[in-house]
């Protein structure tokens, strides 16, 4: 009972802290609309990822190509300096 | 390769470097303005991600049935192209999404399919480089299953309530919105032919690394 009490007088005291429900809708005046999100920083981000992943991802298949050469002729260096010592 | 790859990569990177140009001077859409300039990257990156999806499945089909080591190939090669193209769908998404829609991300349909098509393309990797000997069959499975996603993440917002654009409005596109787009959508399909490409050269040269190996060792 107590309890109860208590919690009604709480929820009580916290809906006086809430601000008040908005009673009417108030037109902007025409030409200082503003956006609450700017959306250049966004479409900038959006063009920026597209192109860093695209370098990126080209400059892995050329390091990676570059490595697999780089062991081929390791490899045929080896095969033609023991071909010539037999 | 090097008679398709110089002009490719010529057309290709004049194309990606003009197209912000056409974009900037598109129409801009009525209800979310300049946010939806993303669009004409997102979209074709989401289309290019499900060509190379399916690619790499028929691939993989391919190769299970006929072990050709070409279709292995080239199944690597698409499998990399869709995790490449998905990043770039499933991150400039959240950007677009949390002006349009006020959030980053929804687990809808086609979020959550096109997320599940992407992580398939990312096990594939995982399996072929860490999976051991069989994973080149194991990885051509699981790239079939991947293909099989394919129409779900498609079809997926016409069946469904979504908050995603359904598939009617690329087809019904304005003809100033519809020029910049289709001309970013070609740009794109054309680097992800010049990126197979090269990933294709760079696959051949391992097998023929392989080779030489198996060689010495004889």
């Amino acid at each position: 009972m107590l309890s109860t009490l208590l919690v009604n007088r709480l929820l009580m005291a916290l809906a006086l802290f809430q601000p008040a429900a908005q009673g009417e809708f108030v037109p902007v005046t025409p030409g200082t609309a503003t956006e609450q999100l700017p959306a250049g920083p966004l479409v900038i981000a959006a063009y920026a990822i597209i192109w860093v992943a695209m370098m990126f991802y080209l400059w892995t298949i050329w390091r990676r190509l570059n490595k697999v050469e780089s062991d081929m002729r390791a490899l045929e260096r080896r095969r033609a300096a023991s071909s010539s010592a037999k | 390769m090097r008679k398709i790859f110089l002009p490719l990569l010529v057309v290709a990177t004049a194309m990606f470097a003009y197209a912000p140009y056409l974009i900037d001077g598109a129409a801009y859409e009525s209800s979310m303005g300049l946010v939806q300039k993303i669009f004409y990257f997102h979209a074709p990156s989401g289309m290019v991600m499900l060509v190379s999806a399916i690619v790499c499945g028929v691939a993989s089909a391919l190769y299970l049935w006929k072990r050709n080591p070409g279709a292995d190939h080239l199944a690597l090669a698409s499998a990399e192209l869709t995790v490449l193209y998905g990043l770039i769908v499933m991150l400039t998404g959240p950007l677009w999404a949390r002006k349009a829609w006020g959030i980053w991300w929804d687990w809808d349909a086609r979020l959550t399919m096109s997320f599940v098509g992407w992580l398939i393309a990312i096990s594939y990797l995982f399996v072929r480089k860490y999976g051991g000997p069989g994973s080149d069959k194991l990885g051509a499975a699981l790239a079939v299953f991947g293909t099989a996603n394919v129409p779900f993440i498609y079809l997926s917002v016409n069946f469904w309530r979504t908050l995603h654009p359904k598939t009617s409005v690329v087809p019904t596109l304005p003809p100033l919105i519809a020029g910049p787009f289709w001309f970013s959508a070609l740009a794109l399909f054309l680097l992800y032919l010049l990126l197979l490409t090269a990933r294709l050269h760079l696959e051949r040269q391992r097998a023929a690394l392989d080779a030489l190996y198996l060689e010495e060792e004889d």
